[in-house]
């Protein structure tokens, strides 16, 4: 992975540039020092480092407008930061360029239980948003596993998920409006507190955009009463093959619960030793399932459930008597990755999508790739939406391991496009699988996409490097063509 | 009137939409033509008619995904998901009543693209939440692809949500790939009688705010629940709130029952039978209040206003004390139908003024059609179909729509008419 190469004349206008930040920014709003910098060197994909040119921790949309606005006329490229969670490198800096990092941007602005909207700074996290709302039985549903550090920019940004996006949808299912300031400084507003904005779905396009298109700097989200009821059930299967066909059954008969895990061998072992959540040894997968709402449809639903698994071959079968009982079965699947972690000493996420089916076919491949490369690898799985996590072992320490692990992942990722599915489900291309784009996409597709970027950012200088492997100047992508002066139409029946 | 194309499949399509972009003709984009009368009259020199590229593709219920060509009718894709005890959860609405055109009638793309959605709007959302993934061709001929079949994809823009709704302005859909859910197994309609706008709409949003998942949440005020085709509405004499739940049989039961409960206090509570009950729910989905009796006749004007849940009764009160309009309400408030047939021009501009004040979007869905096909005079371009881009939008709107089609070929005005996109 290279990142396009620094500019020597933005980092020799270092000096200047900071000046310039501190007549916008007064007070704290800079970090300059280089054991300062360190903190924002990374993000969650710790395998790549760089030291941001300077950090910028701005506390107002409009001060966030004006470093925008000098960094358009000056030429110097921003990374947007949130929390630094992220898996994918997109929050990676550059050395040329501004981390605008918006921790700062941390109050929630309006919590409205009539409309059922929360109004939020980019920098407050998922977690404070349900936290707030809590005490009147609301929550935001989308939950990734990270919920208590991500902010709720960097959700958008990502279009992140969680365990229960299943039945309650991703960050774009539940967003209502936007405050974005573009690189020209510009403040955009979309949406609000109602459903149908009209004109382009702007906000749709901005979801998932990983930092290329703007500086969020307001979200409005729609919250939801708790359900009555929550059960987790607990189901262990002699082969990954009957728990897809388990997941497949549950779906195919009009159920859709509220979440689907699924996870293989390894990860089982490996979270069983971290935390005791009560899993099944002996098996091969676990698929926890998850049933929301009044008691008499939990139970309904609770006895198809088990009708089901006992077909499709389960060899456990355990639904959470208490609140307490439903935490601990996803205490296991919740530490996931601090599990993967203590049991060697580096690992690699990965998160690629497949059509469900196609689930066997893929674990079997990846064993094969785990023997070629000999990596081990535990699987995670969001099985109700095909979203898969290998999580690859290595250590760094070891040389050439990293690299080594890196091409397994890619291998699978490109598998997961192979069967039809996508490179990414929930984390982000980012710099990490920015090469792998081609494998998904032709070349005009990726033009068509960066086009779009252009009409946002026409100086490309918002988090270049990222998502797309060939970074290409707004002017180089204008179309060409001669014009014809008769219409030369194919022959085509006309009525 | 421009002459009238009819590509066989996604080939001889682009390469239409090819010529066109070398010689500069501008194109009308159509499925069926249903929804013709929705956005601006656009002024082109050719239709490309899409109604031969035609088929589902691929259809894997378990998976709860389909493709299908552009062009397919959404009554076929109706019986392919009716056959597996699934739907298109945002309830698809049939504009045949609003613009006096056959039922039953348009095409997946020409739903897609148009972006709206019926009463579940509230609990599944809008088409954008359904449409995975798209082969298209964009204004300079190119076919590209973006999105997938998968429901968790953060693999590059999400360009299918910016072509849900887009009305054709950006490229030509040509395959979509959307989510299918199971239907419910079963629902129940919970029916208030004698509601005033605002005691409905604290009754609808009590619900909303309850565990409860409701799937539907409309009023009707006295004057237009005369009109329904369900006896016992039509002979209530007084205004109607409706709540609807869905989902396996004990769970609707007892979710209708905690929701009488709660309601209590606003008054007689009683339920609608399954089929009446679907009946009603498709009235309030296809506009039909807005539509009969009286208000048969096209020349009155149609707005969809939507909202925070707490202004639509604001809105309402404001139509029904300062004018002769008619309304109801959907989305729990959320949403305000309106039809009047009075001076379009001043109502457009008070109506528009408010709904900026609330923070909301007002659509013309109908204007007093010029049946002449002339442009000039006619009601859309005068007032507007959607809200004016406004100043601090509309440089980003125009570099949005010329990054997808950059000589503006793609149904020219269709949006925002003047504005050329
Ligand atoms: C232990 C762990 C578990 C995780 N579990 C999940 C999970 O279950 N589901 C899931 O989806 N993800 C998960 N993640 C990934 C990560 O937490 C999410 O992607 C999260 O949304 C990132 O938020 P952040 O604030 O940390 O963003 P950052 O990492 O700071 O940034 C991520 C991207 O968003 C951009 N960005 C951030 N803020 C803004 C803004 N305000 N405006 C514009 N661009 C912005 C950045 O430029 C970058 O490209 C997990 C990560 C970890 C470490």
């Amino acid at each position: 992975m290279k990142m396009p190469k620094p500019d020597g004349q933005i980092i020799d206008r270092r000096r200047e540039i900071i000046d310039a930040l501190a007549r916008i920014l007064p007070g704290e709003g800079l970090i300059v020092d280089e054991e300062e910098l360190r903190a924002y060197e990374c993000d969650g994909l710790m395998a790549y480092r760089q030291l941001p040119l300077v950090v910028a921790l701005p506390e107002t949309t409009e001060q966030i407008s004006q470093i925008l606005s000098y960094c358009h006329k000056a030429g110097v490229k921003i990374v947007p930061r949130g929390a630094g969670t992220g898996l994918s490198g997109g929050a990676l800096p550059l050395a040329d360029g501004i981390t605008v990092g918006l921790g700062k941007l941390n109050r929630i602005i309006d919590v409205d239980f009539e409309n059922r909207a929360v109004v939020a700074q980019p920098g407050v996290t998922n977690k404070a948003i349900t936290d707030a709302v809590e005490a009147k039985g609301f929550y935001y549903a989308p939950d990734p596993s990270s919920k208590i550090a991500c902010s709720i920019g960097g959700n958008v940004a990502e279009n992140s998920g969680g365990m229960h996006c299943l039945k309650y949808g991703l960050t774009t299912n539940n967003l209502l409006g936007l405050e974005m300031v573009l690189m020209s400084g510009e403040i955009i507003r979309l949406g609000g507190k109602h459903l149908d904005a009209g004109g382009y779905d702007l906000m749709g396009i901005i979801t998932g955009s990983e930092g290329l298109l703007g500086i969020i700097t307001e979200v409005t989200v729609r919250i939801l009463q708790k359900p009555e009821v929550q059960c987790a059930i607990l189901v262990g299967f002699p082969s990954s093959t009957a728990g897809g066909d388990c997941v497949a059954n549950i779906v195919a008969a009009g159920i859709i619960p509220s979440a689907m895990e699924m996870m293989d061998r390894m990860a089982i072992s490996a979270m069983e030793q971290f935390v005791h959540s009560g899993y099944p040894l002996d098996v091969e997968s676990i698929l926890i399932v998850e049933l929301d709402g009044p008691e008499v449809e939990v139970d309904y639903l609770l006895q198809k459930v088990e009708a089901i698994a006992a077909s499709a071959g389960s060899t456990f079968f355990r639904a959470s008597n208490s609140e307490q009982e439903r935490q601990m079965f996803w205490q296991g699947r919740m530490s996931a990755f601090p599990s993967v972690g203590r049991i060697s000493p580096d690992y690699l996420t990965m998160d690629g999508t497949i059509p469900r089916h196609r689930l066997p076919e893929v674990l079997g491949e990846m064993a094969e790739m785990s023997k070629k490369y000999d990596l081990r690898v535990a699987n995670v799985f969001h099985a109700g939406d095909g979203n898969l996590h290998p999580l690859i072992l290595y250590d760094a320490n070891k040389q050439g391991e990293l690299e080594k692990a890196e091409k397994f992942g890619f291998e699978i990722l490109k598998l997961c496009v192979r069967v039809g599915g996508v490179l990414s489900g929930e984390h982000g291309i980012g710099v990490e699988k920015r090469d792998l784009m081609g494998e998904m996409f032709s070349e005009i597709d990726l033009d068509q996409q960066q086009r779009l970027k252009c009409a946002f950012d026409p100086t490309g200088l918002m988090n270049p490097g990222k998502v797309y492997p060939t970074p290409r100047r707004c002017a180089e992508m204008s179309w060409m063509h001669v014009k014809a002066d008769k219409l030369p139409f194919p022959d085509i029946p006309r009525f | 009137m421009a002459e009238d194309i009819r590509p066989q499949n996604e080939n001889e399509l682009q390469q239409l939409i090819a010529s066109a972009y070398s010689a500069g003709t501008g194109l009308e984009i159509i499925g069926q033509g249903t929804k013709r009368g929705l956005g601006h009259r656009v002024k082109a020199d050719l239709v490309i008619d899409l109604s031969n590229i035609s088929g589902i593709t691929l259809y894997e219920p378990e998976e709860l995904v389909m493709s299908a060509y552009g062009g397919t009718p959404t009554s076929e894709i109706n019986a392919a998901l009716g056959a597996k005890g699934q739907m298109l959860a945002f309830e698809p609405w049939d504009p045949a009543q609003i613009y006096g055109t056959k039922q039953g009638k348009g095409t997946i793309g020409g739903l897609f693209m148009t972006g709206f959605a019926g009463p579940r709007r509230i609990s599944a959302g809008a088409p954008r939440d359904h449409l995975l993934g798209v082969n298209a061709i964009n204004g300079a001929g190119e076919m590209f692809k973006s999105g997938g079949r998968v429901v968790k994809n953060v693999s590059g823009f999400d360009i299918p949500k910016l072509m849900a709704g887009s009305f054709g302005t950006l490229a030509v859909a040509s395959q979509l790939t959307f989510k299918v859910l199971p239907r419910p197994e079963a629902v129940r309609t919970i029916l208030l009688k004698g509601l005033s706008v605002d005691e409905a709409g604290k009754a609808m949003r009590a619900v909303m705010a309850s565990p409860h998942e409701a799937s539907g949440a409309a009023h009707l005020p006295a004057a237009l629940s005369c009109q329904s085709e369900i006896d016992e509405i039509a002979t209530s004499n007084t205004s109607i709130t409706i709540l609807r739940v869905e989902g396996p049989r004990p769970s609707a039961e007892y979710r209708a029952d905690a929701i009488g409960k709660m309601l209590n206090s606003f008054g007689h509570i009683s339920q609608l039978r399954s089929e009446k009950s679907a009946m009603l729910w498709r009235e309030i989905r296809d506009v039909q209040p807005l539509c009969s009796g009286d208000a048969k006749d096209l020349s009155k004007h149609i707005w969809r206003v939507s909202l925070a849940p707490t202004d639509g009764p604001r809105l309402a009160n404001w139509v029904e004390k300062n004018t002769k309009a008619d309304f109801y309400m959907d989305w729990s408030g959320g949403l305000v139908w309106i039809s009047l047939d009075e001076n379009i021009v001043q109502f457009a501009e008070k109506l528009r003024s408010i709904v900026s004040g609330f923070g909301g979007h007002a659509t013309l869905v109908r204007a007093n059609d010029d049946a002449s096909g002339d442009a000039s005079g006619d009601d859309r371009d005068l007032v507007g179909v959607f809200n004016p881009l406004g100043r601090a939008i509309d440089p980003l709107v125009k570099r949005v729509k010329q990054s997808f089609d950059p000589d503006g070929i793609l149904n020219p005005g269709r949006m925002f008419g003047a504005e050329q996109i």
